[in-house]
């Protein structure tokens, strides 16, 4: 049911490539650009203080970019090409050998999609997912430090986890049968553990605690989130490959999701503060997009409901509850609602992926609820460490080459006239 | 000759400039600043965290009137401002000593 290795063919007859399909995922791929550069951008940007926010900004867009040019020079063919079942091989070095005519295979035996497509459409996917962690350590880390960590931690986190969850058959939780439809796992816990990693080791921000660090432009996190919202349409229905009814199941619990989490976490506020917030809104409709991206393509409409607002639930805890017990400075939440989203959904897919609760059945080799739980349990375990281990390795790197943080005057200043020499707004 | 100082709502500061040229007085200088009385401050939620806003937005009018003025002038300035609950402001009244009209060197009454 995942996404899959490029074919070769070459003994069978030649597969179908569907022009609906190319249009689809070429469609696709810029919705998940679009998700990133302005969407998450935006969302990030209006959360910190207006002395930093074209210094997240510029990370967003820089990490993005950077992770693209990666991806197309190794990460493609580390992540899905041959190899083990950690890693893949360096075959395609440089995309050496796809060409116009070189195909990938889609979920449908003998239809595929020109390679290029799929080599472009992944490469959003590992763009954004580096681009997610900066949100945790915002307002205060070194700029090159952020380049530097997220091309480590893309090399030895993103791409074997994303190889082992997506490439079939011989990917270590593909072949156990592990259910990530759109990255749940490799995506969003991979990027909130990096984050929470990172808000330990770089620090909390000066004065956090006593002096105000609310978000400087509420509107532009809800255009952000507004963006995501539209964008997460191609992460999610696109990750089914075909223009089909996959994408249309995909497409639906993705709407049907994220609406029950904006309404739940609203409704937390408003019982628990006395008021819904606008920043609220906009954390549930981000909580559900996370808890169901690894779910679409296999839980029907109902257990969408019941997973974006069970994430709603998790994630309320995780800013409130949990951020205080792990008393880090995740400034913007990527462990709080990517983290612990990412986790409700990858188990919960296991749960509504049931057939008697609207599913599509359980991954290959799963014929119980319980199995499948425990091997999207397995797949979070061996995300968390994996790339936490990674995390702590690649920070410790580049505290070493040239320490992880600003100097506290240029803190203090703010990131956008000390590190980029440019300020957001006059006076 | 007085410099009325009130702190207002900024909302009522149409309000208070009608009320104040309706009384005669020609010119005012407005500044925003931001400070608490008896209102105190509010909370503000965004995610888990919680802030104090201590500091309230207001307005400052500044004006300066003659004597005869004076009465006329903090009596539209109260009407105008009151909305009768915690928050809408004060007025301080201090004498001026002199007063230069820069265009025409007038002094005094003549300049205001």
């Amino acid at each position: 049911m995942l996404l899959v290795s490029p074919v070769s063919h070459a003994a069978e007859a030649a597969p179908t490539v569907d022009k609906g399909d190319v249009a689809w995922m070429l469609t696709s791929t810029l919705l998940v650009l679009l998700m990133t550069v302005p969407g998450l951008a935006l969302f990030y940007g209006g959360l910190v203080r207006s002395k930093n926010v074209l210094s997240i900004l510029m990370q967003v867009m820089t990490v993005f970019s950077m992770i693209v040019v990666l991806w197309v020079i190794y990460g493609y063919t580390l992540a899905f090409n041959g190899g083990n079942a950690f890693i893949g091989n360096l075959d395609k070095l440089f995309l050496k050998g796809v060409t116009k005519d070189s195909l990938a295979a889609t979920f449908t035996t003998g239809v595929a999609l020109p390679e290029y497509v799929f080599v472009v459409f992944q490469s959003t996917f590992a763009g954004i997912t580096g681009a997610l962690i900066v949100g945790a350590f915002a307002e205060r880390m070194r700029f090159r430090a952020v380049l530097v960590f997220c091309a480590l931690w893309f090399t030895f986190a993103y791409l074997p986890i994303a190889h082992m969850v997506w490439y079939g058959p011989d990917g270590f939780m593909f072949a156990k049968g592990a259910l990530d439809f759109a990255g749940g796992t490799v995506v969003h816990i991979n990027a909130g553990i990096a984050g929470l990693v990172g808000a330990y080791f770089v620090g909390p921000r000066l004065g956090l605690g006593r002096e105000s660090m609310k978000p400087h432009n509420v509107t532009f996190t809800m255009v952000g989130a507004a963006i995501l919202w539209v964008g997460w349409f191609g992460f999610n229905a696109g990750s089914n490959l075909e223009s089909n009814a996959g994408a249309a199941l995909a497409f639906i619990n993705t709407l049907v999701a994220t609406a029950a989490a904006v309404l739940v976490w609203l409704l937390i506020e408003a019982v628990h503060k006395g008021k819904p917030s606008m920043v609220g809104g906009a954390s549930g409709a981000v909580a559900g997009l996370v808890a169901i991206t690894p779910a679409c393509g296999t839980v029907g409409p109902m257990g969408s409901i019941a997973i974006g607002a069970a994430a709603s639930l998790a994630c309320v805890w995780g800013v409130t509850g949990l951020k205080k017990l792990l008393r880090a400075d995740d400034a913007l939440d990527v462990f709080g609602v990517h983290g612990v989203g990412g986790i409700v959904g990858a188990l919960l897919t296991g749960v509504f992926s049931a057939p008697m609760l609207g599913g599509t059945g359980y991954g290959s080799g799963n014929s119980t609820m319980l199995q499948q739980v425990g091997v999207q349990a397995l797949g979070v375990g061996v995300t968390l460490v994996w790339s936490g281990v990674v995390s702590v390795i690649a920070y410790l790197v580049v505290k070493l080459i040239f320490g992880l943080r600003v100097s506290a005057e240029a803190e203090r200043e703010g990131l956008d006239i000390t590190s980029h020499g440019e300020s957001a707004y006059e006076g | 000759m007085k410099l009325i100082s009130c702190i207002i709502r900024p909302y009522r500061l149409d309000e208070v400039r009608d009320a104040l040229a309706a009384a005669g007085v020609s010119g005012i200088t407005v500044t925003e600043v931001r400070g608490f009385g008896r209102q105190k401050g509010h909370t503000e939620m965004y995610r888990g965290a919680e802030y104090v806003v201590d500091f309230l937005p207001k307005l400052k009018v500044d004006v300066v009137v003659t004597d005869e003025q004076l009465d006329g002038a903090l009596e539209a300035i109260q009407q105008s401002a009151r909305t009768g609950n915690v928050g809408d402001g004060k007025i301080f009244v201090s004498p001026v000593e002199q007063v230069v009209r820069i265009r025409t060197g007038e002094l005094d009454a003549d300049a205001l």
